[in-house]
């Protein structure tokens, strides 16, 4: 998993609320078998003019001119500034690959899915809880001029403002230690694999019907 | 010292060991896969030369991509027309295959959506922490279980490791007291809880469905509850076990039998909450109040009773709101105030995890019944959730009912829940489901989802637009 630490990047802002996974990516791009390949479907059906279907030459479809990654000021963004409830909706962790390989390191918002949060974290990419009016300044400050930067220091826990404001945010400790260090959960959790097993001992002898084997 | 909460006893049950920082890693049960969200799950455990924990755990499905046409269904997965699809599906009879996974092939008549087929087998057991990559997994909570979905890296995860790491929810309580009208149904019971909390509204927590109208519902009513428990926010969405609950399991299966099963009994019948249990939030509803639902926007709590008309932007709750409900307008092409009852259709779908069980088909049948579907109405889709409900259905003759008056009566699957397969909606179509999201696009680029309960969805087809069934 790719490591965060500090980053300093370029915002756009998406002002709507409980943007659902669905929009992030639809689901026609879900057949695919791999990990990648979804970043040029990001907010497919907001980006675009027609409908896209997996495998497509991208660079010719039509583009919704209105929509805000479309922007020329927002190319290159690395972070996303969000409203209440992103990720919504659907497990799909082809929302956090796709927003991932889209260039965004982080998004931004006054509340997040559970699901979609977590995923996010397995990606490296970081999920930046501020409150409302935190949020409402930032919107007004990255609309008002063109190359409006946000510094996310996750070891602070603090976003900075162009201006020197700070915010700070709160993250789960070992959410925060793993993304520092570009951790793998699975190696770390089979760490405990003795603690698993002894678990396991035990839960088969108060429940042994949940071990049975299955025949097919 | 206060009691405990039904989600605090399976938590505790399944604790293998708490962390410094308050994460726990949490044993997992049963563990169910399709074709969209493991395939990536699988090569990443390749790549690591890694081997599942406990392969038993482990029971996989298709569902989301498989033609639900007889005629392209009966030659399996060779003769799925659209190439990534039939690629996915084959990909996990190939992964189920490496592995050693026990798989309900594309025409086994035990394959179905994943949410029908786990509780139909008896895969999933009341007390299970049961898991799933896929956001609808809180249906099985129907059980008293602990039940949510997860993510490709967490199905990764759980394949290598039996566990997830997890931080433990707050309790919320969603008591729905009294007797339901007649013709309401848990669909309309779920809808109007959305509209009542919002989308966000069980963020962070675990909820307990509880209050006379569960005791009262049945165990597929309460799955179609429970299964629209993410769509308030909420990962976990749980009912407590009961005697309908124990008896649901007698004869399935995958149940446990003789001295196993009076053992489970006991066990089972303790997966309550504590009288003195506290919550950190409760929810109270009177039940009788209830009306049949209708979504009329883009999102599970833009709902009304079929009663009602069309929010104005004045009825939002603030200034976010109101702008949701102005671009709702324009890509649901409603105008504020209109009435629901003039919202007319152009299909009708009757499926999904959410609506597609036995009790759901009979619901639809008893209203479609010597009547036919409107000219107007282009499709009307039956998908039954399993092989295994279609079997029944048919043993019954509602198939009979369904395609005399117009519908079709098509193989299981997912279908126009999602439109990953052949059955979608055009651009601008708007359409009475059964399913669960009515998000933008969701049913097919710039299609329009109204969801409802299969008795509003049977007399919409019938009426051509929506109609109160309690008067149909
Ligand atoms: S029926 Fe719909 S909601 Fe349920 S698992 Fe399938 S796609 Fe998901």
């Amino acid at each position: 998993m790719q490591k965060f630490t500090t980053m300093t990047g370029l915002v756009a802002p998406l002002d709507r609320a409980n943007v659902d996974t669905d929009q992030i990516i639809p689901k026609q791009f879900l057949k695919s078998i791999k990990r990648t390949g979804f970043g040029v479907n990001l907010f497919d059906e907001w980006r675009y003019l027609d409908e896209g279907y997996p495998g497509q030459d991208n660079s010719v479809r039509p583009l919704n001119t209105e929509f805000v990654l479309n922007q020329a000021r927002y190319q290159g963004a690395q972070v996303l500034l969000a409203r209440q409830n992103f990720g919504c909706g659907s497990s799909r962790e082809h929302a956090p690959w796709a927003l991932d390989e889209y260039g965004f390191r982080t998004v931004i918002s006054s509340s997040f899915a559970d699901i979609f949060f977590n995923n996010c974290f397995k990606n490296g990419l970081l999920p930046v809880v501020l409150s409302e009016a935190e949020l409402d300044q930032l919107f007004k400050e990255c609309e008002a001029g063109e190359g409006y930067a946000l510094t996310i220091d996750l070891a602070a826990q603090e976003v900075r403002t162009p201006s020197g404001a700070a915010f700070s945010f709160e993250v789960d400790a070992f959410r925060k230690h793993c993304l520092i260090k570009g951790l793998d959960d699975i190696g770390l959790t089979l760490q405990d694999a003795d603690a698993i097993s002894s678990f396991e001992v035990k839960a088969r002898a108060a429940r042994p019907w949940v071990f049975n084997a299955l025949a097919r | 010292m206060a009691g405990k909460t039904l989600y605090d006893k399976l938590w505790e049950d399944h604790e293998v060991t708490r962390r410094d920082d308050g994460s726990s890693l949490i044993y997992i049960d049963r563990h169910l896969l399709h074709e969209v969200t493991s395939p990536q799950a699988f090569e990443g455990l390749k790549l690591a030369g890694r081997k599942p924990w406990r392969l038993d755990a482990n029971v996989a499905t298709p569902d989301h991509n498989v033609p639900t046409e007889s005629v392209e269904r009966a030659g399996g997965v060779a003769a799925i027309a659209d190439v990534t699809s039939r690629i996915q599906v084959q990909t996990l009879n190939d992964n189920c295959n490496d592995f050693g996974v026990v798989e309900f092939t594309i025409n086994d008549i035990r394959q179905g959506i994943v949410h029908v087929v786990g509780p139909e087998q008896g895969l999933t057991l009341p007390g299970m922490t049961v898991v799933c990559g896929d956001s609808h997994t809180a249906t099985h909570g129907a059980f008293a279980c602990l039940a949510h979905g997860i993510g490709t890296s967490e199905v990764e995860h759980v394949l290598a490791t039996q566990c997830l790491i997890q931080k433990k929810s707050k309790n919320m309580l969603v008591r729905v007291d009294g007797v339901l009208g007649a013709g309401v149904t848990p669909k309309d019971v779920v809808l109007a809880i959305i509209a009542k909390i919002g989308t966000a509204g069980g963020n962070g927590h675990a909820i307990e469905f509880g209050g006379q109208v569960f005791r009262d519902m049945s165990m597929e009513g309460r799955m179609t509850v429970c299964n629209m428990a993410i769509e308030a926010g909420a990962r976990v969405g749980m009912v407590a076990a009961d005697d309908k609950t124990i008896a649901y399991f007698e004869g399935r299966p995958y149940a446990p039998t003789g001295e196993q099963w009076a053992g489970a009994v006991a066990y089972w019948q303790t997966l309550h909450s504590d009288n003195d249990a506290v919550f950190d939030t409760t929810v109270i509803i009177d039940g009788s109040t209830i009306a049949p639902q209708v979504s009329w926007g883009t999102s599970p709590e833009m709902v009304v009773p079929i009663t009602a008309n069309v929010p104005t932007p004045a009825d939002a709750r603030d200034a976010v709101q109101r702008s949701s409900f102005e671009r709702a307008y324009e890509y649901m092409g409603l105008t504020a105030g209109q009435a629901i009852t003039d919202i007319y259709l152009d299909r009708v779908f009757i499926g999904s995890c959410t609506n597609s069980r036995i009790e759901d088909l009979r619901a639809a049948a008893v209203v479609a019944k010597g009547r036919k579907v409107a000219s107007s109405i282009k499709q009307a889709l039956v998908v039954p959730g399993s092989g295994l409900v279609k079997q029944q259905a048919e043993s019954e003759g509602l198939h009979t009912i369904f395609i005399e008056a117009g519908f079709e009566w098509r193989e299981p699957g997912c279908s126009m829940c999602l439109a990953m397969n052949a059955d979608k909606l055009g651009s601008g179509e708007h359409c009475a489901s059964t399913s669960n999201r009515n998000f933008e696009g969701r049913q097919g680029n710039g299609g329009r989802t109204h969801l409802v309960s299969p008795a509003m969805a049977a007399a919409a087809a019938i009426a051509g637009h929506f109609v109160d069934v309690r008067s149909f």
